[in-house]
């Protein structure tokens, strides 16, 4: 049994003085994917940030690999956990290389640049998510895709174990989205790592995510397999809006009733 | 490593650039030195009056001129990393306004050139603790209100400064005005300068990866290990007293601060000119070399009469500017 990358002990998530999660207990192991779900406003993200450690929780406890974040710092943190923030910000310009290799900066010394070997990963990052052959590009002239799957190949490069994605689909095509889904499911398999994802698609999440959480932001939340937490009356209740389940062979299907 | 040996080229050509502008700002004047002369003037041997001009006369004020617009370079440049706004100056937060309202109260009640330097340099720190304070007020200190705070105390200063140009005696007022546009004319000792510049140099370079990381945005800094909380203070109050130390000197000199990042970025014609790394020497030996050189044209150009050397700094940079940006590619 292998210790958890991530666990929470009677977590609580507070913003502006309202609860949105209460007494959260979950364990993320290496290999596992699990999906976030929850309407806008639910906690998803401050909760995501206090998974990182850049939020310090209302109450309760976050470890990662069995330790606190104070007990690692901020620079082991970084080794060990990656965060895909919402909207990436280009104050001033930069190329997609670049942009890519400030990914390995927790791996770097001080006064160390990156090198070959760096810049290799980088590149391999950025064919990881069909970026290759835009290295020099300027990030400005990137499409609001690009540039999402372009975060997601820092996030590669920064080549942590385990992964806190927010929203890493928005501005995704459908065929970036499979892509980007069966990438966290290569990582896991191949590299042992973690995805903790915030989505939107309950498809997805079914089909993609082990587990999944529902936040229903008012402290409520449900945690478990996704075969069993995805269902069309929780979905209905997360929502507030009716689900209907298909069925097509062996698969499920969620749709706006 | 291309990139780490491309950037020790280009800072190795700033310093030959820098070390030029220094020889002719120091052969050049009423008095013109030959370089050879120069050379045996700065090793020591006597050479009766022109060895007396450079030592006492050009040399310290050549040396303020270089600290000073290395230090403003480098402030300007840490300013748009902590606002992160290319717009941002030494001067955006309000450090020279209280410097200038400092040494005009001082020249206005005619005290000691002493108090003048001691006055502005407590002007430039109560600007400095104003604004940190209020900005501080509810903890977030974001950077949308430790903008809007110094921009509000700069023009509250501003106005204190209008006020007593406005009541100023007409014979005092050309002082101030040089004081206003920057003038090396009284810096007689560069040492303070030059110390701050290696010091700030010496904190500041080791993080000069991480301040790359700030400027891309506090998240995800702050996700890749970067203290960020600390270092967007140490660049604050680092970057303030830069300014004082320059303004102190040199009075409040425009457009280096601003200018000087933007051209090295410019020059570079890559994003390179983006790395910290590099930016922020470049930016120190650039800066240098521009205020020197501006100095020079200051006192030699109508001579005997000086220009304001603030002027010279935005008449060369502009078109520098210019320049370059028509040149960048689409």
């Amino acid at each position: 049994m292998t210790a958890p990358l991530l666990a929470t002990r009677a977590l609580d998530v507070a913003i502006a003085g309202r609860t949105l999660v209460h007494g959260l207990d979950i364990e993320v192991k290496g290999g596992d994917t699990l999906a976030i779900l929850g309407c806008n406003g639910s906690g998803k993200t401050t909760l995501l940030h206090t998974l990182a450690g850049l939020r310090p929780p209302s109450g309760g406890e976050v470890e990662l690999c069995d330790k606190p974040y104070a007990a690692h710092g901020p620079r082991q943190a970084a080794r060990l956990r990656g965060l895909l923030a919402q909207a990436q910000m280009d104050a001033f310009p930069a190329s997609v290389l670049e942009t890519a290799l400030i990914g390995r900066h927790p791996h770097l010394g001080r006064w160390a640049w990156e090198g070959a070997a760096d810049e290799r990963i980088a590149i391999e990052a950025l064919a990881a998510v069909g970026l290759q052959n835009l290295e020099s590009r300027e990030v400005h002239t990137l499409s609001g895709g690009e540039r999402q799957r372009l975060g997601i190949a820092t996030l590669l490069t920064q080549m942590p174990l385990l992964y806190l994605l927010d929203e890493p689909l928005a501005h995704l095509d459908l065929a970036h989205q499979i892509a980007m889904l069966e990438l966290a499911k290569r990582y896991t398999a191949d590299c042992h790592a973690a995805f903790v994802i915030v989505m939107h698609d309950m498809n997805l999440a079914l089909r993609y995510c082990r587990r999944a959480l529902l936040l229903f932001g008012d402290g409520r939340w449900l945690e478990g397999p996704s075969e069993e937490v995805l269902s069309a009356k929780n979905l209905s209740e997360l929502y507030g809006q009716r689900i209907r389940e298909l069925q097509d062979g062996n698969s499920r299907y969620f749709i706006a009733a | 490593m291309p990139n780490r040996r491309r950037a020790y080229v280009i800072l190795f050509l700033l310093a030959l650039a820098a070390l030029t502008s220094v020889a002719f700002s120091l052969a050049i004047g009423s008095l013109p030195i030959a370089f050879t002369d120069l050379w045996h003037i700065l090793c020591g041997d006597d050479a009766g009056l022109a060895g007396e001009v450079v030592r006492t006369l050009r040399l310290p004020r050549t040396l303020a001129g270089l600290a000073c617009g290395g230090l403003l370079a480098l402030s300007g440049a840490l300013m748009q990393v902590l606002l992160k706004n290319p717009l941002a100056d030494p001067y955006v937060l309000g450090v020279s306004g209280g410097a200038s309202v400092g040494a005009l109260a001082a020249m206005l009640f005619g005290l000691p050139l002493l108090v003048l330097h001691m006055g502005a340099f407590a002007g430039a720190l109560v600007a400095m603790l104003l604004v940190f304070g209020l900005a501080h007020g509810d903890g977030s200190w974001t950077q949308t209100r430790l903008l809007l705070t110094g921009v509000i105390v700069a023009s509250g200063a501003g106005a204190l400064v209008a006020l007593m140009l406005s009541v100023t005696p007409e014979h005092q007022l050309r002082g101030m005005l040089f004081w206003l546009m920057g003038d090396l004319s009284q810096a007689d000792s560069p040492a303070p300068a030059l110390l701050m510049l290696a010091l700030g140099m010496i904190i500041i370079l080791p993080f000069s990866r991480d301040l790359g990381l700030l400027a891309r945005g506090e998240l995800s800094a702050l996700a890749l290990g970067v203290p960020v909380a600390r270092l967007r203070l140490m660049i604050y109050v680092l970057a303030s007293i830069f300014t004082a130390v320059a303004v102190n000197i040199a009075g409040s000199i425009g457009f280096v601060g601003l200018i000087v990042p933007h051209l090295v970025r410019l020059a570079m014609r890559t994003t390179a000119g983006n790395d910290q790394r590099l930016l922020l020497p470049a930016s120190v030996l650039a800066g240098g070399t521009l205020l020197v050189v501006a100095d020079t044209l200051a006192r030699t150009i109508v001579a005997p009469q000086q220009l304001p050397v603030g002027v010279l700094t935005a008449l060369l940079g502009v078109p520098a500017f210019l320049y370059l940006l028509s040149r960048q590619p689409k």
